[in-house]
């Protein structure tokens, strides 16, 4: 008998009774007082950096340090000046690997742990292989937590990530260093309804 | 060598065993305030617990559902019954494409099946990408702790082994630049690899799609980089809906680390465009726990080893101690279905105080399996000769007033005048001084005075 027929056949063999399927639209979820801040918070406490952007995106991005010191771009944001490469254009992704900044887009924010639900594209090793990287999420797009989050969410294909401050580690003697393979510094830009309405 | 053995040469070191102990509590003390923050806590892990309830009693089901949206997403899925059809299954996969070079995201199933040193031996270089795991691998050693594989190690014998493989300065020992060196060293192992290969910590069986969660970012470079991704999971990762990660991502990296999710959780659904996707579902002995209802309440785990951080044997005998990939509590009542002969030693290893059950975010009755383990080894005759004598003494005594009385007052007289080398508790501690009366004598002078 082929592998799978055996332990499908093994695991129906010491299935235990029937239990139900808990529904979860009744979890009590912590939702809280001022979304806004809580979201910009909790993204601070993963080691990220959050910034209300009121008026024009490049010049809150032209106040970020590492992007102001950018040579090599991405950007999925369309209208950011330093762009300098076509991710669409990239024949392989291991073209990517002196990017200096990449600038992606998220769907929603999670003010429990300030991830960004950021939605898959091609040649995302873009997102991973820069040293550095900002994302922007409208401030109408916050959700309090992640049970929130999935309903938003419905149903995708392909690949979607929640990314939550820079890559870090502390597998040393629980020393944290941020920085570990991927993003050393990851940037929230967190759009307010009056840049919406004038993109 | 046995647990006892090795936890005795781990506990050889005084100083180092209580750094080991502090590092741990570190976490565990980190999982608390993480958890504070969360009031709907206790619902969350009844949910959790809950929900792998439901998905086990369907799991041939759930499974069959998972395998059909996967391949509709255009995922490749493999069946292995065991470690080694696991270990073929990748090498074939691997030498079919002409893979030299394989970059692998934390794995413990892997690990589980020796999958490396298979690899290896058929010419595959294979580089273990998270930062501890690598340092482990350069050492020759398997991981100590499954989030935490290096916390055995301090940062002064990780500047070592870096200056001996990767060239760092002698003496340096500073974290943030040993980090440095090895994020260098390993960029250039993600370029330069032909295929990556991550652990599934959650298989959606209503979507067909694998979730994957690490601080680091390094299963992510190993999936995006090389075209073929190769991921692997144990049966029992299933959760039915999309939805359901909501209540286990809120668990997982609080109860781990004490953060409130991981940098990354990516979510799989198919390969990337012009790449190849295979997912290897893998029993190992699964099936034979879901069919011990006494057990099988283990499977639910989530691999976070909040249970190894607040247990008081694991932080003082570390997990080497354990000679087993999954240390700890929950890796004591896992080992003995593998091999119980061999891990009969590890359901012993605890105080049963109970603290892995509390703190387990998806419910795990933990003490009471491994005193279900206690007595399932005894029964076989599995225990050794010098414990189930003591066993038997305790319980004729226990059974009998007069004759624990008797024990009780001897042993105020006598005990303290037995050289403490003789003794199991006096060899690393002080005794405590005797009372002149036992507990009875005192409370019945008590009810007396009144």
């Amino acid at each position: 008998m082929p592998a799978r027929d055996d332990i499908l056949a093994a695991l129906r063999a010491a299935a235990p009774a029937a239990a139900a399927l808990p529904d979860l639209k009744g979890v009590r979820a912590v939702r809280y007082p001022d979304l806004k801040r809580r979201f910009m918070e909790s993204v601070v406490e993963v080691g990220g950096r959050c910034v209300e952007v009121a008026g024009p995106l490049e010049a809150a991005l032209a106040a970020v340090p590492e992007y102001a010191a950018a040579r090599k771009v991405v950007s999925l944001v369309p209208g950011v000046a330093k762009a300098n490469v076509d991710l669409a254009g990239v024949a392989d992704p291991h073209d990517l690997h002196d990017v200096d900044f990449c600038v992606l887009s998220a769907e929603l924010g999670v003010a429990e742990n300030g991830a960004v639900w950021i939605p898959g594209f091609d040649n995302r090793a873009a997102a991973y292989l820069t040293q550095h990287l900002a994302v922007t999420v409208r401030a109408d797009a916050l959700v309090h937590n992640l049970h929130e989050a999935y309903e938003r969410i419905g149903t995708f294909s392909g690949f979607a990530m929640f990314l939550s401050g820079p890559s870090k580690t502390a597998d040393i003697e629980q020393a944290l260093v941020i920085g570990a393979h991927g993003a050393r510094s990851c940037t929230v830009l967190l759009l307010t309804p009056s840049l919406r309405d004038h993109p | 060598m046995t647990h006892p053995e090795k936890a005795a040469a781990f506990v050889a070191n005084d100083a180092r065993m209580h750094w080991h102990d502090q590092a741990v509590w570190f976490v565990r003390q980190k999982r608390d305030v993480a958890r504070a923050a969360v009031p709907e806590w206790e619902e969350l892990r009844s949910l959790a617990s809950q929900i792998k309830a439901h998905a086990l009693s369907r799991l041939a089901d759930y499974l069959e559902q998972f395998e059909k949206n996967a391949v509709a997403a255009g995922a490749q899925v493999h069946w292995a019954r065991d470690a080694d059809e696991h270990n073929r299954i990748v090498h074939e996969l691997l030498a079919a494409r002409g893979v030299t070079r394989l970059v692998k995201s934390k794995s413990m199933l892997t690990e589980e099946c020796h999958l490396n040193p298979y690899l290896e031996k058929h010419g595959i270089e294979v580089v273990d990408t998270d930062l501890g795991e690598r340092i482990v691998q350069f050492r020759r050693e398997p991981p100590s702790h499954i989030v935490m594989p290096a916390i055995h190690l301090r940062k002064e014998e990780i500047g070592e082994l870096f200056h001996d493989k990767l060239g760092t300065p002698a003496g340096l020992s500073d974290p943030k630049q040993l980090t440095e060196a090895a994020r260098g060293h390993l960029r250039a192992k993600f370029l330069a690899a032909q295929a990556g290969l991550t652990g599934v910590n959650f298989a959606i069986a209503e979507t067909g799609g694998v979730v994957v969660c690490t601080n680091e970012g390094n299963a992510d470079l190993g999936t995006s980089l090389p075209p073929i991704h190769i991921a692997c999971m144990g049966v029992e990762k299933i959760v039915p809906r999309l939805r359901d990660l909501g209540v286990f991502l809120r668990l997982l990296a609080r109860s781990a680390t004490g953060q409130p999710i991981t940098t990354y959780t990516s979510h799989f659904h198919g390969p990337r465009r012009g790449g190849e996707l295979h997912i290897v579902i893998v029993d190992h002995g699964r099936s034979r726990i879901l069919g011990r209802e006494e057990y099988r309440n283990s499977l639910k785990c989530i691999r976070c080893a909040a249970c190894m951080n607040t247990c008081p044997v694991f932080r003082r005998s570390g997990g080497h101690s354990y000679g087993v990939t999954v240390p700890g509590p929950i890796g004591s009542v896992l080992a003995p279905h593998i091999d119980a002969s061999k891990h009969q030693g590890l359901p012993f290893a605890s105080s049963l105080c109970g603290s892995c059950t509390d703190v387990c975010p998806v419910r795990i009755d933990l003490h009471q399996q491994l005193l279900a383990w206690r007595g399932e080894l005894a029964a076989r005759g599995l225990v050794p000769l010098g414990k189930r004598v003591a066993a038997k003494v305790g319980a004729f005594v226990l059974a009998r007033t007069w004759l624990y009385r008797l024990a009780g007052m001897l042993a105020r007289r006598f005990l303290p005048l037995i050289p403490p080398r003789w003794h199991a508790w006096g060899r690393q501690r002080d005794l405590p001084p005797m009372p002149r009366e036992s507990f009875r004598e005192q409370w019945r002078k008590r009810a007396g005075s009144r």
